[in-house]
């Protein structure tokens, strides 16, 4: 299996830049060479130099360091929301295979009314009623992504449900809350577990989107989407203001989607 | 007339999923934290003020009562009152729409013609140079925050090259053609309007690319991905091996079979982009639903967000109905069923 991921480029460049973002979050403070929150109106809106690696912003704080810092909020927004809506999804999910019927009905109606809306939209709407903060974000974003793992693992029970170990352990008269947990979810939980691994990327893309429209990360706070949103202000002085942050968005959107791509390859029976 | 049944039949089924969402975003409505009457009389509100107001405004009825109330209401139109325009917002959505609707067609318009041949040479070049370049394009257009892109075109191309407009979707002084349907493109080409067509289309190139771009990134690794098992049949051998032009088999044959899952993949592609739309509008100033909702996130104004969830939300459905039903029409084995 590991000669397997190391043989798939793409896939190594995916766990290489995931490991980047991981190593500036832990070290933040020895990797920047600033403090990401320091007005210093002297040395406002300087081009990249070897002083400031990605130039400074219109009150002169040093974005490289804001990005370094920024990785922190931004996977723990990542970690967090998926955190909240895995478990909720799957349990459902799980309920829904398991006992058919009008139980299975009702569940995948709700998940049906959340899924007919454009998830950032949605996902608006919730974080407009709580009011601006990232952690109003994090719970609007849960609140949104829920469905889909409901989905995957509803649909990984059913083709599992009627296998000899379940109905071994229903023959011998275990509980239906200890089947579902003992048996059913850890056996029809690893496609979700993909998803998830892809979602943590796209999970971090949406929040940037929602501080862009001032719904998240509230200023002076180093967030990737809000610094962008900061930046139209300096737009024609300061091309590396609005450069850097989405770089920063973009290559850990993609490390997670080439390491989750290359995870679920690995499951995929057909490409072996 | 099979045709007519199976659309009936889907109409049938957006029943429940209408009523759901309404329910959806009445709960999501009563979530607002702190006092709508409060909101509306500020501080200085007298307690007797502030409870003759929520008497009127139907706060101190049970919910299923407030929630029949807002089903009332939205039958009859009546989404509540803009607190920023101070306008009804059923109002503010007819006028703010079709400029988000004409901008993603736009972008829709795009991601067609771009993403499907994309897919299906990137496919017919498996693992060639032309296939490794989509790959990565559409890997890092799926990865890309929209918006941002939008800056970046906005920085070069309006602020640096002076090429092409940066916001709105007129020239400056410039009047808009003749109201018909609201897309001034549309109503520039019934009217005969040319320098407002042109103006117009101009506008629309930069945010209508980066909308796209997502789009553009799934739609041409769908198409990858499901042409790359249909030129695998027999029948695609077949076809080549009798010598018919490369083209022919590509477009002809294996398209036709292949293009289903891609279809599929169009209405979520359309809601992506409707959803995209906000935060693409945002950054070229498109005064459509998107930046609407940013302005009445920006004012505290609930009644204009969630009107646009609800027909952002609408919208979408509709798409969805409209995908099923060219599904229905395209595969044939759908109409003998």
């Amino acid at each position: 299996m590991v000669r397997r991921v190391t043989s798939s480029p793409l896939t190594m460049l995916g766990l290489f830049i995931v490991l980047i973002i991981l190593i500036a979050a832990l070290f933040a403070p020895a990797i920047a060479t600033h403090s990401p929150t320091e007005v210093d109106l002297v040395s406002k809106l300087e081009a990249p130099s070897a002083e400031h690696y990605f130039g400074t912003d219109e009150v002169g704080r040093d974005i490289y360091s804001r990005i370094v810092y920024g990785t922190r909020i931004s996977l723990r927004i990542g970690l967090l929301v998926v955190l909240i809506a895995f478990p909720i999804g799957t349990i459902l999910g799980a309920i829904a295979g398991y006992a058919g019927g009008r139980i299975d009905q009702v569940i995948m109606r709700i998940t049906d009314i959340f899924l007919s809306f454009p998830g950032i939209i949605l996902a608006m709407s919730i974080a407009a009623a709580l009011g601006p903060s990232i952690d109003n974000v994090m719970l609007a974003l849960a609140a949104t992504w829920w469905p889909w793992y409901t989905r995957i693992v509803r649909s990984s029970v059913m083709s599992i449900k009627h296998s000899e170990f379940i109905e071994a352990s229903r023959a011998l008269g275990a509980n239906p809350f200890r089947i579902l947990f003992k048996e059913v979810i850890p056996n029809s939980i690893a496609p979700a577990t993909i998803q998830a691994s892809l979602d943590l990327g796209f999970v971090i893309l949406s929040a940037a989107g929602l501080s862009f429209i001032g719904l998240g990360a509230q200023p002076p706070s180093p967030e990737w989407g809000a610094m962008l949103s900061n930046s139209r202000e300096i737009l024609r002085e300061a091309w590396w203001a609005a450069t850097f942050p989405g770089l920063a968005i973009l290559f850990t959107v993609l490390g997670f989607n080439l390491l989750g791509d290359g995870l679920n390859d690995l499951m995929d029976p057909k490409q072996r | 007339m099979d045709a007519l049944r199976f659309i009936g039949k889907r109409l049938l089924l957006m029943i429940p999923i209408l009523i759901g969402i309404s329910i959806l975003t009445f709960a999501i409505s009563n979530t607002i934290p702190g006092d709508p009457a409060r909101l509306i009389l500020g501080p200085k509100a007298t307690p007797e003020g502030l409870e003759a107001l929520r008497e009127d405004m139907g706060l101190n009825d049970p919910l299923y009562v407030q929630y029949g109330n807002y089903m009332a209401g939205i039958f009859q139109g009546d989404l509540g009152k803009s607190t920023y325009s101070q306008r009804p917002v059923v109002d503010d959505l007819l006028r703010y729409s079709p400029a988000t609707f004409e901008l993603t067609m736009f972008a829709m318009f795009i991601t067609l013609v771009v993403g499907i041949p994309f897919g299906v040479i990137s496919a017919s070049r498996k693992d060639r140079i032309a296939d490794q370049f989509t790959r990565i394009f559409a890997l890092i257009g799926v990865a890309m925050p929209a918006f941002w892109l939008g800056l970046l075109l906005l920085l070069f191309f309006y602020l640096k090259l002076g090429v092409l407009p940066g916001s709105g979707r007129l020239d400056g002084g410039m009047s808009p053609p003749e109201y018909i349907t609201g897309m001034y493109t549309v109503d520039a080409l019934l009217t005969g309007n040319w320098p407002v067509l042109y103006a117009a289309v101009m506008h629309m190139i930069l945010p209508g690319i980066t909308l796209a771009a997502v789009t553009v990134g799934m739609i041409t690794r769908m198409t990858r991905s499901s042409m790359l098992t249909v030129l695998q049949s027999d029948y695609i051998r077949t076809a080549f091996a009798k010598g018919a032009p490369e083209n022919r088999v590509l477009y002809g044959h294996a398209l036709r079979n292949g293009i289903m899952p891609v279809i599929t993949l169009l209405g979520m592609a359309f809601g992506h982009a409707l959803g995209g739309s906000v935060l693409v509008e945002a950054v070229f100033s498109w005064p459509g639903l998107g930046q609407y909702a940013v302005n009445a996130i920006n004012y505290l104004d609930f009644p204009a967000v969630m009107g646009v969830t609800l027909l952002i939300a609408v919208m979408f459905i509709i798409v969805n109905l409209i995908v099923d039903t060219l599904y229905f029409f395209i595969d044939p084995r759908l109409k003998h069923n």
